[in-house]
Formats: structure tokens, C-alpha cells, sequence
């Protein structure tokens, strides 16, 4: 295996699986995935609608924790998304969705997001990862899932005939969060006077769950009378001053230069390059916001291929494991059990901006150990494979000559994969 | 005492994760223990600490206010004018032995909105982001530091160190095993394989380090008998900061202070973990507790105002509690800058007329004996912010 390959399938990808058949061109590999269609076919693609009448049955019903519809629809739902991410053609599509969803976290911590979390992923990340980073902002934004999770849902104009009667009024929530987290971010110096207009602009942004089917919907009756300042633009009345201010927010130059920070930190190193930074953000600019372009130019950067300068989190760690072992569908641990335990709850982030993306976010020192304590228990179930056989067909040229004696020398089978999955090479990116 | 026996008196066999409560030990040459609770998501502290002697904060309030001290789930009365929230109990009665400080109308150095700059602020002990925590620089500049202990520097349980533990001094951590786990023999292996990864390598060595030092200092006592995860942590630390060779500095976060919506009921779970938490804490301290303070901190404050959903947005200035048996409570500390027309912050928050890094002096001079110098090492460009007298018995 050569070094570029043995990198695109850790850096870009998910780690590769089994033995599965090598790219000759890693570079144009990584490229093709974005230029064909998402090969993803989920058995029952998850819908808002399907999550919502969930969650409404659930309001009725009042079951007991663990018990309900909508816990039970997200199981089937991750497990289906996991499976993907083991199995995908298109590793880095999939990191990219990974790194989208993260980026607009919406967290099972708010428990009426559990039903419709991989509708979120389906409807409003997925479709847009290769898009324009503005029609990924609206579609998320539109979300029940980030209406409901960031309580946009029954956040009223105080001065809307709906505010007036209910004397209900203003959340700014997620106005603040969409401003900080998911476009300009604090670079653009925004006040909060700002924060409190935007979430004027968004008031009416709602979900409607009495609808058939239920889903978003813009209540005109709740919206903040009036035009609107952000930023120093003026935004008209009604639902096309979110829409107009959304675009807005989305082609920002700051947005462009805090998403380019991102995608660098992610995919090359934890400090992201400076010159890698500014020629992603460029391609941001001149595109406006294209996720293609942005995406491909990623591969360009020779930073991009010097070897492991990333950590790989719970849910890459995991997700690599199981690839590189190759573990038949049926055998398939719970997986969600397990990235509780590493401490990465699958879609539960403990706040609105992600998952940490740097190493000293995931090398605490119980943390690792933890990876260790699962890793020889996932060890158990290497069965008769050769494990230097594993080895090279998952590093390549990434395995060290030690941790290749170490194996060879270890006393079982079982140890030896310990060894591997434990040995610093499998786990950085 | 094996891992197993640990892990059953944390009281979380079964249970891998901690959910949004943690706890970080450090280790330190006194006999003074320090507990530093923080909580992530800002505390309403015009909802813990009530001012319901204020005449506007009904206007602003309304129905977020419980009733008065005397009624039926009304407020407990600290001294006229303030109230403590129905669901602080157990503080309560801390207060009325005088070993509780309610300090009001505290912010931290920074005026920021921004959970996530304020929290990064509160924990670097800074208007910015720092490297290292207050607290972990506060252990480095304590007057005997550089006397070893034989069995490590520090111990950290949770899968994650806070910003405001990190630093010079070393930090390990533990958490209770979610896994079987290998022989210590393939530990060393895996261990030695890392050596040479700046990152894995020494969080592996020190990980190792720490799940040994930590049955050293784990006396086999019985388990606590509240499941929830933070009074069980916070009974956990208790046990490990009495023993004689134990941490004498703890770390602990509690979540769910973010009450942007129906506030009166969402707050009630926090407020009652909070105060169990505090209670299980002295309980465990034993003798140990006349040593102790505790600073009950959290990033800002939440609006004046009532939301449109019946909760409340980011704001300023809060409230934040010292308490433990070496301080001189039973008093609420403010200087009340008023609700009224013309005293809100920004007209929209409660404004602050104390900074918290003062209150963090005060402990640090007069608990741990800090000089100015260290002080000035553990804030910088905090030379007019005096250290708050008269926190600590006499």
C-alpha cells in the first residue's frame, strides 16, 4: 500500500475495511465520491413527519422512560445510520455529513429531538453536503428538529396578535446559536442588539404537531411586526426576512472564514495551518458558499497529507475498529452502548456547539484508558485471523516496526489485536 | 481495594455514563480542602438567591417568583430581603449553622453571552481564553508546593479534565469501568507502544498512574446511597478529600442551568441535585468539613425579565454561594444595585457590583495562603480586584 492511499483511507475516510479492494488514484477516489451520487439507501429513510406523529403519541401516552415510541424509532434509526457508516462506498461523504451534523448540533439531550434527529441528518444535512452552505443553513433552520431543540418553536413576536393574547414573547436561543455557532460566529463582532433582532426576524419559525403530516410550519401570527436590523442590514417583515437574513448570515465573510477554520481543523490538524485556512476560505468567497468546491479543495492542501497529526474520536475510533476488523453485520456489537461508555453518546452532545474536535478534547487520561478496556474486549472477537495481516491491510505503511513486533510477540491472538487497536498509529487520522 | 470494589462505592457499576455531572481531584501540601462546583449553563441567580424584597421584582418577574418565605413551598427567608429558592433545603440549613456565604450581584471579568466564551473566561480565571485553569495554577503557587506526595500529584474521575483544572500541575483521572479489563502486563505493553505519542503517551502513563493512586486513597466505606450522578460524585469526592493521603482540591460541573423556557419547573431537578449534592458532600467530609470551602460558581446570569416562554435568556450578574465549615456564613453578600428603571444592565440584566475573582481571592489568600504574587499568577490583570475579606472563620 502506498503512503497517500494508506492516508486518504484514515484522514479523508473511515479506515478500510476488511481488505477491501485499494484506490489506485487515492486522491481521485476521494474526488469521485463527491462527484457521484450519496450511494446511502437506508431501509426506512426517517422522516419529520414519522418522527413527529411519534413524539405526538408519546405526549398522549405519557410511557415510561426508555419506553417510548420515539426512543424506539431512534434505535432502529442509529443503528441504520452506524451500519452505514460501516459499510459506505463513500467514506468521506460520510465524514462530511459526520462533520456537518456536528456542526449544526441538534442533541438528544432535549428529549423531543430523540424521533426526529435522523430525519435532521436525512432531510437537512445529507441532501446538502456537496450544495451551497446557505440552502444547508435554511434547511436546518426550518428543521423541527432545530426549532424544537433550540426552542424557536414558542418563541413569540411580543408584539404579534399570537404575543398579545398569550403574553407569550421573545426566546432568542436560537438566533444567538445560529449567529455564534453556525454562520458569522463571534468574528463579526455582533452585539446583542443584533442577537435580539434576529430573533424577532425568526419569530413564527415553528412546528406545527397537531398538522397531518406534521412539520414545519410559519405561523404569521406569531412573527414580530416590522423590518428588522442585523448586522446593519435591514431585513423586511414575514417569513422572507428569515430567509433573506439566513442568506445573508451564510455568505458572510466571517462566516466563510469560521467555516474554512473548521473544516481545516478537522481534516488536517488540530492547529489548523493559517495559508490552509485562507486558501479554503477563498473558495468559500468566490463560490459563495460551495460545498463541492470547498470540499475537493480540502484534498488539495498538502497539509492535508502529512500522516496522523489528528486523534481519532470515540465514534471514528469505533467506527475504524469495526472496519478494519471486519466484523459481519450480525456479529455487530452495540455500538451505542459502547460510545456512551467512551464518552461520545451517539447525537448527544452536551451543548449546542458538537463535539470538541482536538485531541486534548478526547485524550484525558481515563478516557483512553477506557478505549484500551474496550478495545481488548472487542479483541475477543478476532477469532482466527492473522492479526499482522490485519494490521497491514488496515495501516499499510502507517504500522510501525515496533507495534508490528509487539503483535507478533504478543501472547494470543486476542492481544495482539489489543495491541493493534490500541497502538498510537490507529489511533490518529 | 480491586477496581470492582471502587466502582461499586461510586454506585455506578452499571452505569458508564456520568451525564452532565463530573468531578476532578488534585492533590495538594495542606491540610485546607478547596471544592469548586461549577455550573455550566448559567444559573438564574435572581431564581436561586430571590430578591423579593426588591418592589420590581414582581414587574419583571411575575409568576417565576415563588412565594414568599412562610407560605406554602414559599422561600426560605436568608435575613429580610433575600429568599432562598424552596428546593436549597439542605443549604438552608447549612445558612442557618452560619457556614453558607450567598453572594450576590457577582460576574466574572468578562461581559460576554456566549455560553462557551463565558465558561472558557470563568475557568481561565481571564478575559480570554487561557491555556491552563485558575485552579490548577492556584495549586502550583500554593506556599509548600514541590513537597511530593508519594502517591501522585492529582486524580481527575470523569472521562474529561476541565479547562479549570488543566495546566502545569498534573492532572490525572479516572472514572468508574464501563469494560473488562486486560492484564496489567498487556497495560505496560500498550503503554510503552505509546511512549513516543505526544498525546496518547503521557495520558496513557498518567491514566495508569492514577487508577493506582486512586485505591490507595478509596477507603472501603459503604456505598452512598443516592444514585443520581452528582450527589454520588459529590459523596465520592467527599470520602477522597477526608482521607489523610487523599486530594485535597476538587473539580466538580453540574448541568441544566440553561432554562430558556418553562423555568419554574426545569429548575427544580438542578436546584435538588445541587442541594443533595451539597449535603452529601459535607456528610462525607465528616470532621474534615471545618476545613473546607466550597465555591459554588457558574458562568453569568440570566435576564432580569421573564422571556416570551416563561424562562429566561443570557445575562450578567448571578449569584454564587461560598459555603463549607471554615467560612463565615450565614449571610448574603451584595451590594444591590436594584431592579428599577435606570439600574439594569444593558435595561436587560441584573448589574454586577462584585467580581467573582475577588471572591476566589478571599479563599485562596485566606484558606489555602496564597501571597500576593501567586495570586497575581493565578489572575492576571487582576491588580484592582482586591481579595474579599471576612469570607473565612476567624
Amino acid at each position: 500500500m502506498e503512503i497517500l492511499t494508506a492516508q486518504a483511507l484514515v484522514r479523508f475516510g473511515l479506515g478500510r475495511r476488511g481488505g477491501e479492494p485499494l484506490p489506485s488514484d487515492p486522491a481521485a477516489w476521494l474526488l469521485d465520491q463527491l462527484q457521484q451520487p450519496d450511494p446511502t439507501r437506508l431501509d426506512e429513510p426517517p422522516t419529520t413527519a414519522a418522527g413527529l406523529t411519534a413524539l405526538r403519541e408519546d405526549r398522549a401516552t405519557k410511557p415510561p422512560p426508555g419506553e417510548s415510541r420515539s426512543r424506539a424509532l431512534f434505535k432502529v434509526q442509529a443503528a441504520a445510520q452506524i451500519a452505514n457508516a460501516i459499510t459506505t462506498p463513500s467514506p468521506f461523504r460520510e465524514r462530511l455529513v459526520w462533520f456537518w451534523t456536528n456542526h449544526f448540533t441538534v442533541s438528544l439531550r432535549r428529549g423531543q429531538c430523540t424521533a426526529v434527529a435522523a430525519a435532521f441528518v436525512e432531510e437537512a444535512i445529507r441532501p446538502h453536503v456537496i450544495g451551497r452552505f446557505s440552502d444547508m443553513v435554511l434547511a436546518v433552520m426550518r428543521h423541527p428538529a432545530m426549532l424544537l431543540y433550540l426552542d424557536n418553536a414558542t418563541s413569540f413576536g411580543p408584539d404579534s396578535p399570537l404575543g398579545q393574547r398569550t403574553h407569550r414573547g421573545l426566546n432568542e436561543n436560537l438566533a444567538r446559536e445560529c449567529m455564534e455557532l453556525h454562520t458569522v460566529s463571534p468574528l463579526a463582532g455582533y452585539t446583542q442588539a443584533d442577537v435580539t433582532s434576529f430573533a424577532k426576524i425568526l419569530t413564527g419559525w415553528s412546528v406545527d404537531l397537531k398538522a397531518d403530516p406534521p412539520g414545519f410550519r410559519y405561523r404569521p401570527f406569531a412573527h414580530q411586526p416590522g423590518v428588522h436590523w442585523v448586522l446593519q442590514q435591514q431585513f423586511p417583515p414575514d417569513e422572507a426576512g428569515g430567509i433573506a437574513a439566513l442568506a445573508f448570515l451564510a455568505n458572510h465573510p466571517a462566516t466563510h472564514r469560521f467555516l474554512a477554520t473548521k473544516l481545516v481543523c478537522h481534516f488536517v490538524a488540530d492547529d489548523p495551518p493559517p495559508d490552509a485556512v485562507r486558501v479554503i476560505e477563498t473558495v468559500l468567497r468566490d463560490t459563495n458558499g460551495d460545498l463541492f468546491t470547498a470540499s475537493a479543495a480540502l484534498l488539495k492542501l498538502p497539509a492535508a497529507w502529512q500522516p496522523a497529526t489528528k486523534l481519532r474520536t470515540p465514534m471514528e475510533y469505533v467506527i475504524a475498529s469495526v472496519r478494519a476488523l471486519d466484523v459481519p453485520p450480525d456479529e455487530m456489537p452495540n455500538l451505542l452502548g459502547i460510545l456512551a461508555g467512551l464518552g461520545q453518546p451517539f447525537w448527544s452532545p452536551p451543548a449546542p456547539n458538537g463535539w470538541p474536535d482536538r485531541a486534548i478534547d478526547w485524550a484525558a487520561p481515563e478516557a483512553l484508558l477506557r478505549r484500551i478496556d474496550w478495545a481488548s474486549a472487542f479483541a475477543a472477537r478476532v477469532g482466527g485471523r492473522d492479526v499482522v495481516e490485519v494490521a497491514d491491510n488496515t495501516l499499510g505503511p502507517l504500522l510501525r516496526a515496533e507495534t508490528r513486533e509487539a503483535i507478533r510477540h504478543a501472547g494470543s491472538r486476542r492481544d495482539a489485536m489489543t495491541l493493534l487497536l490500541t497502538s498510537p498509529e490507529f489511533q490518529r487520522r | 481495594m480491586n477496581l470492582s470494589r471502587r466502582t461499586a462505592l461510586l454506585g455506578l457499576a452499571t452505569s458508564v455514563s456520568l451525564g452532565r455531572a463530573s468531578l476532578a481531584l488534585a492533590s495538594a501540601p495542606t491540610e485546607k480542602r478547596l471544592v469548586v462546583i461549577i455550573l455550566r449553563g448559567a444559573l438564574d441567580g435572581m431564581a436561586a438567591v430571590v430578591p423579593y424584597g426588591d418592589p420590581d421584582l414582581a414587574t419583571l418577574r411575575g409568576e417565576l417568583v415563588p412565594p414568599a418565605p412562610g407560605q406554602a413551598n414559599g422561600l426560605l427567608d436568608l435575613g429580610g430581603f433575600f429568599g432562598l429558592h424552596p428546593a436549597l433545603a439542605g443549604v438552608h440549613e447549612m445558612y442557618k449553622d452560619d457556614e453558607v456565604l450567598a453572594i450576590h450581584a457577582v460576574a466574572g471579568c468578562y461581559r460576554v453571552r456566549s455560553h462557551f466564551e463565558a465558561q472558557d473566561y470563568l475557568e481561565s480565571g481571564a478575559d480570554y481564553r487561557m491555556t491552563s485553569g485558575w485552579l490548577n495554577r492556584a495549586v502550583g503557587s500554593l506556599p509548600a508546593s514541590g513537597t511530593s506526595r508519594p502517591d501522585g500529584e492529582a486524580l481527575a474521575v470523569g472521562v474529561a479534565v476541565p479547562l479549570l483544572l488543566r495546566g502545569p500541575a498534573v492532572i490525572a483521572n479516572w472514572a468508574p469501568r464501563g469494560f473488562v479489563q486486560p492484564a496489567p502486563d498487556l497495560y505496560a505493553t500498550i503503554a510503552a507502544l505509546n511512549q513516543s505519542d505526544p498525546v496518547t503517551g503521557p495520558a496513557m502513563a498518567e491514566g495508569l498512574r492514577a487508577r493506582g493512586f486512586s485505591a490507595s486513597v478509596m477507603t472501603g466505606e459503604e456505598e452512598p446511597k443516592d444514585k443520581s450522578a452528582f450527589p454520588t460524585l459529590a459523596h465520592s469526592a467527599g470520602e477522597m478529600l477526608r482521607a489523610p493521603d487523599g486530594p485535597r482540591i476538587a473539580a466538580l460541573e453540574i448541568g441544566g442551568w440553561d432554562t430558556h423556557t418553562a423555568q419554574v419547573n426545569r429548575l427544580n431537578g438542578p436546584l435538588k441535585q445541587l442541594d443533595a449534592g451539597l449535603v452529601a458532600l459535607k456528610t462525607a467530609l465528616g470532621p474534615a468539613w471545618a476545613q473546607t470551602a466550597v465555591l459554588v460558581m457558574t458562568e453569568f446570569g440570566r435576564t432580569a425579565r421573564v422571556n416570551g416562554t416563561k424562562g429566561t435568556d443570557h445575562g450578567t450578574a448571578t449569584v454564587a454561594f461560598v459555603l463549607g465549615g471554615a467560612i463565615a456564613g450565614g449571610r448574603v453578600k451584595a451590594t444591590w444595585p436594584g431592579l428599577g428603571p435606570g439600574q439594569l444592565l444593558e435595561n436587560r440584566d441584573l448589574a454586577p457590583t462584585l467580581d467573582l475573582r475577588g471572591v476566589a481571592k478571599g479563599i485562596l489568600s485566606r484558606h489555602l495562603g496564597l501571597d500576593a504574587a501567586g495570586l497575581a499568577r493565578v489572575f492576571p490583570d487582576s491588580e484592582n480586584v482586591a481579595a474579599m475579606a471576612g469570607l473565612m472563620r476567624a
